[in-house]
């Protein structure tokens, strides 16, 4: 009894978290995205010295741990000037989540038929125009599977920036937890709580997927 | 100068981090390679099952996609003792394995998801006109070809395994995270220690990076990709 | 003598409009049957049927007298397997040489050991003239080359009849000779074909039997010698004429 009343009390107060916890998914994910597709792009199509920058880019991003970045931003030692909590890390997410987005759309890029490339050649387009309005429109599509994984791991990894002080829901439930005591109970509501989110996101980009689907790629046996 | 003491690195950092690292792998090898396994079916599962399997295969990944991952490590070895009945108790390896290969099988299915809307049904009618049943045209046509459609989106998978492992910790399994914080409480010098131990993380990360593009390079289909 | 293959009563309905209506086709051993008419006719979908690739709302398919129950796989893939298919557009597996592209049903449909089954593609590829070109991946090979490929796979099965959906219509028209040719070869060898095409000449040459198809019907159906007689007051030879006429246009044009 006396868990569940600390819960209702203290939910309000939680839940407030959401709106924070999804502005910096949301945000991280878009930033992911507007240099993931770029990236992904002149790793395909780039000459060498430029794939290889952007391999580096990918490696340094996927190598070193959200939360040694998250201290370099947030204490200014990589850009030389302070950044608020919630910027610091939106910045922090987005940057990792591109270089893991790049490949992602790397992957559906290079998964389409050279033909694609070829006709769009033979309509004397130019390769911008190829790739804004023939490979990205297919590519994207095919992504969409493998972005959901992307929402879901950064709305987990979300909870980091409780360690530079964003708000958050996990860090309002470590807050509470501390004063209350009621740790476990208070956890399985932040579980479930992210659960809830990542349900109503993986829902909606399924939806997004079926009604954008390409006519004559949707198997059946 | 004791931060340029060498003996004090070399003699109880490193041997310790490398022991961890090894741990580490024990628990990131076998968790990709049956993860991974486990993913591919659970995503050809999910495309050409029957409504009620993907039904369930769906709601499978959703729970464990949604549910934050230190959760499901906390209940694989905290609550599975105490379910009535079923009283399971996993040693913390097993535990941490079991939650890993989990984890990665459910997002290693959605790459492969991906990976299958780029094969045309053209392939598979060619296949059914040479008499080949469901089950050979699935694993000898279109999973060959959506796995090497899927590497990298699967390797970014890995990358996270390898950073993810870390939460072993949790369940008391001693790994490169564990030995590390064990060392800082023994010679209070945090900084040092996880600076190594970030390094021992990069090389994991940068042999996996290394290894999968030479699975790429070996497995690359002519005719797809580049513009060459 | 039974018949090898017959198609009876076939329908396929999309919405409200019919694709294919009531359609019977009895293919015997040394028929070489053409399917003529506009696009959209039917024709593909009535090779697809013949073996199943589409399933008809209606109709049934008998393989050597013995009626065929569709509901069972094992059946189905027997069909199949006896049933030879060539697509328009080729359909070879994208990950696989040319080599492994007849290997491969060889394998896991007829289970011959991996040497065995290169052993037979290597001949079926040297029959259509690709035996250099084995290794080599079908986005490595021009369209003629990959028409036979996927005639040599289909070959390789040991079918007793074959069943090509304009199989020259995706291919430059100088390549369109090697595919023909190779066709050609099959068809004085006697085996069964029914074939999807506008090749006019090699219809008037090789074809036992024309079949003019509209609007989801067969509208005539009789020997080539008779439909494409001269000055014969039929639709196929109105059609073929059409045809000839805007290749002529098209040569001028050239």
């Amino acid at each position: 009894m006396e868990t569940i009343k600390t819960i209702l009390i203290n939910l309000p107060y939680i839940l407030e978290g959401t709106y924070t916890t999804v502005l910096l998914v949301l945000g991280a994910l878009s930033l992911g995205f507007c240099i993931g597709v770029p990236l992904a792009i002149l790793q395909v199509y780039g000459n060498r010295f430029i794939r290889q920058l952007v391999a580096l880019y990918v490696w340094f991003f996927r190598g070193v741990p959200i939360l040694l970045l998250l201290f370099l931003f947030y204490f200014g030692l990589f850009i030389g000037f302070n950044l608020d909590a919630l910027t610091a890390s939106g910045l922090v997410l987005g940057l990792t989540s591109s270089a893991y987005q790049s490949q992602i759309f790397r992957g559906s890029i290079q998964s389409l038929p050279l033909g694609q490339f070829k006709a769009g050649c033979a309509l004397g387009m130019s390769n911008f125009q190829i790739i804004k309005s023939i490979i990205l429109p297919q590519a994207l599509r095919l992504s969409i599977p493998g972005w959901s994984n992307e929402y879901s791991i950064l709305l987990k990894d979300s909870t980091l920036c409780f360690a530079v002080g964003a708000t958050e829901i996990m860090a309002r439930t470590h807050f509470v937890a501390a004063r209350t005591y009621h740790h476990l109970s208070l956890f399985i509501v932040a579980g479930f709580l992210y659960f809830l989110i990542t349900l109503i996101g993986i829902k909606i980009l399924r939806f997004i997927e079926k009604k954008y689907a390409i006519p004559g790629y949707t198997l059946s046996v | 100068m004791e931060f340029l003491d060498l003996a004090f690195y070399t003699e109880r950092i490193i041997p310790k981090l490398t022991d961890g690292m090894i741990e580490s792998l024990w628990l990131i090898i076998p968790a990709s390679l049956i993860g991974g396994a486990f993913g591919i079916l659970m995503g050809v599962l999910r495309v050409f099952g029957a409504n009620w399997i993907k039904k369930i295969a769906d709601s499978f990944v959703a729970i464990i996609r949604g549910v934050p991952l230190t959760i499901q490590l906390m209940i694989l070895y905290f609550g599975l003792p105490n379910i009535p009945y079923l009283k399971l108790y996993l040693d913390p390896y097993q535990a941490a394995l079991l939650g890993f290969i989990f984890c990665t099988g459910a997002y290693q299915s959605e790459y492969i998801r991906g990976a299958l809307l780029s094969i045309k049904q053209g392939q598979i009618k060619a296949g059914q006109a040479l008499g080949m049943t469901k089950f050979q045209i699935i694993w000898s046509i279109i999973v060959p070809q959506a796995f090497r459609k899927a590497i990298p989106g699967c390797g970014n998978e890995i990358i996270y395994l390898i950073k993810y492992s870390s939460l072993a910790y949790l369940v008391t399994h001693i790994e490169l995270t564990g030995e590390a914080k064990i060392l800082v409480s023994r010679t209070f010098k945090p900084t040092e220690v996880y600076l190594i131990a970030g390094c021992y993380y990069l090389f994991l990360v940068t042999v996996a990076t290394w290894l999968l593009n030479l699975l790429e390079r070996k497995l690359y289909i002519p005719g797809f990709g580049k513009a060459k | 003598m039974t018949t090898l293959l017959s198609a009876k009563n076939i329908s396929v309905t999309l919405g409200s409009r019919k694709i294919l209506d009531n359609i019977s086709l009895d293919m015997n051993a040394g028929d070489l049957k053409v399917l003529i008419g506009p696009s959209g006719a039917g024709k593909s979908t009535l090779l697809q049927c013949i073996n199943h690739l589409i399933a008809p709302d209606q109709g049934e398919i008998y393989l050597e007298g013995k009626k065929i129950n569709t509901n069972n796989n094992a059946e189905l893939c027997h069909l199949r397997q006896n049933v030879g298919m060539i697509f328009q557009d080729f359909n070879l597996f994208d990950h696989l040489t040319a080599l492994e592209n007849v290997c491969l049903a060889l394998i896991k449909v007829h289970k011959l050991s991996k040497a065995d089954a290169q052993k037979r593609a290597r001949k079926e590829l040297e029959r259509v003239g690709l035996a250099n070109r084995a290794g080599l991946y079908p986005a490595q090979l021009s369209g003629g080359q990959k028409q036979r490929v996927a005639i040599a796979r289909a070959l390789a099965m040991d079918p007793k009849i074959l069943l090509l959906d304009e199989p020259t219509s995706a291919l430059d028209p100088e390549l369109v000779g090697e595919v023909l040719l190779v066709i050609n070869d099959l068809a004085k060898n006697g085996m069964p074909m029914i074939m999807a095409t506008h090749q006019m000449d090699f219809v008037r040459s090789l074809a036992t039997e024309v079949l003019f198809m509209e609007h989801g019907v067969i509208i005539e159906q009789n020997s080539p010698k008779v439909l494409l007689a001269e000055g014969a007051k039929t639709r196929t030879l109105d059609f073929c004429s059409k045809l000839n006429n805007l290749k002529d246009s098209c040569t001028v044009l050239g």
